[in-house]
């Protein structure tokens, strides 16, 4: 499994062309396009980005099933991980959930009845409320405790209790991507509900990638610096 | 007794390298591999495996072929697949993973006690009227146990009702459900 990860000698434009699910990733550590033919180390430094934190980051992103070791997580300089969260966070608040909410808005539209019409929106309004105060509290609670112990102070909080508490935010999406292609009357026109049903589904694997950061890179991170500030 | 194991890959590198890796272990007898799924049925009957690890691409759909067998699958992995030809194999061999990993997942596939994956297998999508009862109830907003009360049926039975529902209509919370019920005229209000 190692042989195929990327490595900083790697052609960024490359990788990108292979994965272009990548871009996101770019963005999240505010690496900006129009970088040639430089390598990963090469663009990594010019915008003081972490080489191995970035590679880590794509590794996670481009492979299914790829979960980085506790030596390489060790290893790696995490200096910039909330900010990628958070950036992460950012882009669902503000770009992607208010663009699929408008395709959700058309679709009810051509919904028979007004009944099922406000049972469709609904749906879509109480996950985004869901999602809203999921992202809220990590941004109250679990991010700024992490960037205190990175400064060495130990707050009041354990993050096993996160991963308690972390619920799945993907199901209701796949939930809606079911009822829109199978279920959904033919006074609908397709083109929307395909759109946003793509659309969807890209949020919904992105999420899920986000899970998985959170899950096995943030939270074994924060325990072995937990144990080193008392 | 030794689990004899019948491989059906045309490429011959593929097939040495995991009769090398399976050939270590004792517990396992490893058939003269076939390189298609030619009269499959027939050599099977003759050869008795107790698990075939197939290539997933040798025909449209391999893992329909092989049901009718009644025995372990599993699916050899090297290259992009297509997750529906993989989902009707008992498990996904992946020949990047390292000889340990490979081994051990098939070991706890033949310790998988093989009634587990034939209940699994819902060939009629339709609800039943049982199910569409516990759905409208489910929308409704009732809890398993009123439901179980108002249908005089065991908790139980309602839990394994909102399995098949959810299996069959992939929506997973009730909110989905409640847009499905409604969406299909099942509720009023």
């Amino acid at each position: 499994m190692d042989k195929i990860l990327f490595d900083k000698r790697h052609r960024l434009a490359d990788v990108i062309t292979a994965y272009p699910s990548l871009l996101l990733t770019l963005q999240r550590v505010g690496i900006p396009l129009g970088f040639g033919d430089s390598t990963i180390e090469a663009v990594c430094n010019k915008h003081n980005v972490d080489t191995d934190f970035f590679l880590l980051m794509c590794n996670v992103q481009a492979h299914n099933d790829y979960v980085p070791s506790i030596a390489t997580i060790k290893a790696t300089n995490m200096s910039g991980l909330v900010p990628y969260l958070e950036a992460s966070h950012n882009y669902y608040m503000t770009k992607r959930l208010p663009h699929i909410a408008e395709h959700i808005g058309r679709i009810a539209q051509q919904l028979p009845g007004e009944r099922v019409q406000r049972a469709f929106e609904a749906f879509f309004q109480a996950y985004q409320a869901e999602i809203e105060s999921h992202f809220a509290d990590e941004e109250k609670n679990v991010y700024p405790y992490i960037l205190e112990l990175q400064q060495g102070r130990r707050g009041n909080y354990k993050i096993r209790d996160f991963l308690a508490l972390h619920g799945n935010l993907q199901d209701k999406l796949d939930d809606l991507t079911q009822i829109i292609f199978k279920y959904l009357p033919a006074s609908v026109t397709s083109d929307d509900s395909i759109d946003v049903v793509l659309d969807i589904l890209q949020l919904s694997s992105d999420l899920k990638k986000h899970n998985l950061i959170e899950e096995k890179v943030m939270v074994p991170y924060v325990e072995l610096i937990e144990k080193k500030v008392k | 007794m030794k689990t004899k194991i019948l491989i059906v890959e045309p490429s011959e590198v593929i097939v040495e390298g995991l009769k090398a890796v399976l050939g270590k272990q004792t517990r396992f007898s490893l058939l003269s591999p076939l390189a298609d799924l030619d009269d499959i049925e027939g050599k099977c009957a003759a050869l008795k495996p107790d698990v075939v690890i197939a290539n997933p691409t040798l025909a449209p759909d391999v893992a329909t072929l092989l049901r009718p067998l009644y025995l372990k699958t599993a699916a050899l992995v090297y290259q992009y697949v297509e997750p529906w030809r993989l989902s009707g194999f008992d498990l996904a061999i992946d020949i990047r993973e390292s000889a340990g990993t490979i081994v051990k997942h098939l070991v706890e596939l033949i310790e998988r006690k093989s009634e587990q994956n034939v209940s699994k297998k819902i060939t009629n999508y339709d609800l039943t009227k049982r199910e569409t009862a516990v759905l409208i109830e489910v929308a409704k907003g009732l809890t398993n146990k009123e439901i179980a009360d108002k249908m005089n049926v065991s908790v139980h039975t309602v839990i394994s009702h909102r399995k098949n529902i959810m299996h069959k209509t992939g929506i997973k919370s009730v909110a989905g459900l409640t847009v499905y019920a409604m969406l299909n005229n099942l509720i009023e209000e």
